[in-house]
């Protein structure tokens, strides 16, 4: 047992859990066609939603960057695709990031936060204290949910701004939203 | 490191596109890129310079988008190597009209020459068997690139993966064009498909 005696007892926030469909929904409108992922938690129920999609396609994929890679052949085919992951994943992606500056493609990736509000895991710690920069380094803009009613609005504007300004954009739902896991054996 | 019989990468990669009809064919990082240019530019080409390991991968996010269409991905052992994963993404999605030709020299001849790990140690046939792409196969003759450029045409039948190994020649280079955009939207118009 390694949750403290003074810790939340289990993981789900108490605030509305209605926005990964929210999400999905989003996703859907702009007409996303591949979902390539690396599983989190935070993403289980948006990951079930596509699977369950006959419009969509969910890709897991062995490592992160490659989901940049797939949504340039995407978009080259003529789909959009939006990339899940967690913040670890972020920088296992980095040089492939130089595709959304070489070919100027919509990329939108939406990515759990790990590492910051109340994390328990150390080992997340860095990656998440330096995701924002590395992506703000990547030349990819960055949006933060950090509460369940902003996310509808956060992930709209994202959306919009990467498939129909081109705007390579990712949006951190932080672990504040997600809640932070506890681990209890 | 010379061994007797190797096919040259020019002539492979000029039999597989020599009757590519609609087929995209998409050049990893490095020679493979220069070998597609060398056998003729063509608008359903897309050079890679730069995002080493992507090129299976991006084979697989258009062979989805465009399923009724042929999609080859030409690339190195060093390219392949380093996205290796893609080949056990690639096998759970099984695109039935995506193809992969590593042009094996087993070594990283852009860099000078330094051996790689398929010159003693790695067998990416039997990776990419083991990740679920059942039609993996080592390629030693021009009659058998022939018979798999023929097959690259069936979009029924992929996905699959062929290692062919070439000599370590470093030839002339032929470069092909470097503008991202330009390549992108080149493809893509040639689809048919409309600029945002």
């Amino acid at each position: 047992m390694h949750v403290r005696a003074d810790a939340p007892t289990e993981t789900a926030p108490t605030t509305d859990q209605s926005w990964p469909d929210e999400i999905f929904d989003i996703l859907q409108r702009f007409d996303v066609r591949q979902v390539p992922y690396v599983p989190d938690a935070g993403h289980t129920r948006l990951i079930q939603r596509v699977l369950a999609s006959s419009a969509m396609r969910g890709i897991p994929l062995t490592t992160e960057e490659e989901g940049v890679a797939l949504l340039v052949g995407a978009w080259a085919g003529g789909q959009r695709g939006a990339l899940l992951m967690q913040s670890s994943g972020v920088g296992n992606c980095i040089n492939m990031l130089s595709l959304t500056q070489v070919f100027r493609f919509p990329f939108l990736t939406l990515v759990t936060m790990r590492g910051e509000w109340g994390e328990f895991n150390p080992w997340q710690v860095p990656m998440g204290a330096s995701t924002q920069g590395v992506f703000e380094l990547s030349g990819v803009r960055v949006l933060r949910a950090s509460h369940a009613q902003e996310v509808r609005e956060v992930v709209e504007a994202a959306a919009s701004q990467a498939y129909n300004a081109l705007t390579p954009t990712a949006v951190l739902l932080s672990q504040r939203l997600i809640g932070a896991k506890v681990f209890v054996k | 490191m010379t061994k007797p019989n190797l096919l040259h990468r020019r002539d492979v990669v000029k039999a597989l596109l020599a009757n590519r009809k609609e087929a995209i064919a998409i050049g990893g990082l490095g020679a493979s890129t220069n070998d597609i240019t060398a056998a003729g530019d063509h608008a359903r080409n897309f050079y890679l310079w730069g995002g080493m390991g992507g090129a299976a991968i991006m084979g697989l996010g258009l062979a989805l988008a465009q399923p009724k269409l042929p999609v080859v991905v030409i690339t190195g052992d060093g390219e392949m190597l380093m996205g290796m994963g893609s080949l056990a993404t690639i096998g759970l999605q099984k695109p039935r009209n995506l193809s992969i030709v590593v042009l094996d020299n087993e070594c990283y001849g852009e860099t000078g020459g330094q051996m790689s790990h398929t010159a003693s140690a790695a067998d990416l046939v039997g990776v990419a068997r083991a990740c679920g792409i059942s039609d993996s196969r080592a390629i030693s003759t021009m009659a058998e690139v022939e018979a798999f450029a023929t097959s690259i045409q069936d979009v029924f039948a992929g996905p699959r993966f062929a290692s062919v190994k070439i000599d370590a020649a470093n030839l002339e280079r032929v470069l092909p064009m470097r503008d991202g955009i330009f390549i992108l939207t080149r493809l893509r118009s040639d689809l048919g498909l409309a600029p945002i």
